[in-house]
């Protein structure tokens, strides 16, 4: 698509939205800001862009308030010192939905189809952090359209009604209150049913295995036969571009996305 | 009582409220909530908690210091940002509820056992190890946070699961005799280290 990406060299992990209770505040932004530091030294004019719904928020997040806060921006670089780093915060954070939206365009992702995904009805389920509190520009915070609009862009049906589409997974949180948050999973699932789905599609890591790997364990608590799959965005991507079923990494499904593969091994 | 609990009671003797916005991330906004609820009516966790956060923001103008600091209500804040999004008087409510989290823990006040504040400090020690997190070792010492008993049963539970992932090779059991992690370890650690100090010397010196 005539977009190269650079790993930044010697990442490091951001903290996601539950290190904060054993970083604090100043250590968590560090972590951020390394990153950020990192790829100023080393792919210097280059945005930023991240996959992760949680790494594009915790670098976003400490590029504003160390932008806003200028005691913080020193007390950072005089942590990053320490590292031989310095951090100057010009370098554009971006989520990958944001290049495949604004730069790209559905007209264009519509162009390299291959292998239309027809016959399959998916549910776009965007989660949180995609979407709250940066967003993708010009898109509600309660009901986005860009997911249906990729889903639709690949020839698939997208159910642009479906009510799940921004609930909360429970995130870090399916690891430390499992009920709690596979409660709020059942409900994403049901409705995926309800609404006919062949399967659910989600541009964040988290919420795709969270909504993907507890299915046995919500249907032995709840009577359930779910058996629902649940891809990442980008596989769908995959497949209608031509790619195989092993390039997609739907041998990585926990819940084979049988219809997907039919399409791959067309 | 911790000794830093301590200092902090005789030092904010009158106002909780200066006390959450000297020290708590974000806790200068506490004073600009107008009690809509919006925030309450919000949280996807919230028939768990016990004070959602416009009840945390009057409590804290209110000076009910103890109750706030050893809720375990904002611990279960899911960083879904759905108060964020929509609190008419932009409070970043999301990054307050972290913050008093953190301040708690600090002050000792934090509720003992509480999941996610066990969890955070995994997830945490973990990535401070090598400066990406493992996904196995992280699992497995989730498991073991109560001892070696429960820990057997917890990751008997989760057994399936984890087969079904190594099998999915989406974890992968190497990473327990190793596994990744930057190459800068050492600046990273040192890095993080510096950060704390001034960190903790802000919240003690602050005010
Ligand atoms: S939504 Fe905002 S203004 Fe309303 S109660 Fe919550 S914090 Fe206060
Ligand atoms: S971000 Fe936290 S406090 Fe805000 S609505 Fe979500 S769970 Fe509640």
């Amino acid at each position: 698509m005539g977009i190269q990406l650079n790993e930044i060299p010697d990442w490091n992990c951001c903290g996601a939205s539950i290190g904060y209770g054993g970083g604090g505040e100043l250590p968590r932004l560090a972590l951020s800001a390394r990153n950020i530091a990192l790829s100023e030294e080393h792919n210097p004019g280059q945005q930023i862009v991240a996959t992760c719904a949680a790494c594009w928020l915790a670098t976003r997040e400490a590029k504003e308030r160390l932008h806003d806060d200028q005691q913080m921006f020193k007390d950072a670089n005089a942590a990053l010192a320490e590292a031989g780093l310095m951090y100057k915060g010009q370098a554009e954070v971006r989520h990958m939905v944001e290049v495949l939206v604004d730069d790209i365009g559905f007209d264009a992702l519509k162009a390299k189809v291959k292998k239309p995904l027809e016959g399959l009805k998916i549910a776009g389920y965007v989660g949180c952090q995609t979407n709250r509190p940066f967003g993708i520009a010009g898109e509600s915070f309660e009901n986005p359209m860009y997911l249906d609009n990729i889903v639709e862009s690949v020839g698939a049906e997208s159910i642009r009604t479906y009510e799940k589409k921004v609930q909360c997974c429970g995130g870090a949180l399916a690891f430390s209150e499992p009920e709690k948050s596979q409660e709020m999973i059942h409900g994403i699932i049901e409705a995926a049913y309800d609404n006919g789905a062949d399967l659910i599609t989600t541009p964040c890591p988290l919420c795709q295995a969270n909504v993907e790997i507890y299915q046995d364990q919500i249907n032995e608590k709840f009577g359930t036969k779910f058996n629902m799959p649940v891809v990442y965005y980008s596989q769908l991507l995959d497949v209608a571009f031509g790619r195989s079923a092993a390039d997609a990494a739907l041998n990585g499904q926990i819940i084979k996305a049988k219809k997907l593969e039919d399409i791959a091994n067309k | 009582m911790s000794d830093l609990n301590k200092v902090m009671i005789e030092k904010y003797r009158t106002s909780f409220l200066r006390e959450v916005e000297a020290n708590v991330e974000e806790g200068e906004w506490v004073k600009m909530c107008m009690q809509c609820g919006v925030c309450a009516g919000s949280c996807p966790l919230g028939k768990h908690w016990d004070h959602p956060p416009q009840e945390i923001f009057m409590m804290i103008r209110a000076g009910k210091r103890d109750e706030v600091l050893t809720s375990d209500s904002m611990w279960m804040c899911t960083s879904c940002y759905n108060c964020i999004a929509r609190c008419p008087r932009g409070l970043p409510i999301t990054h307050i509820m972290h913050g008093l989290a953190v301040y708690s823990k600090r002050l000792g006040l934090a509720p003992q056992k509480q999941p996610t504040a066990e969890f955070s400090q995994i997830f945490w020690d973990n990535l401070m190890k090598k400066g990406r997190v493992n996904e196995l070792k992280l699992g497995l010492s989730l498991y073991f946070k109560d001892g070696f008993g429960q820990g057997v049963k917890n990751a008997m539970a989760n057994q399936k699961l984890g087969q079904n992932m190594m099998k999915a090779k989406r974890m992968n059991p190497m990473e327990f005799f190793g596994g990744h992690g930057v190459k800068d370890t050492s600046g990273l650690q040192k890095m993080i280290k510096k950060a704390q100090e001034i960190e903790d010397a802000k919240v003690q010196g602050k005010g």
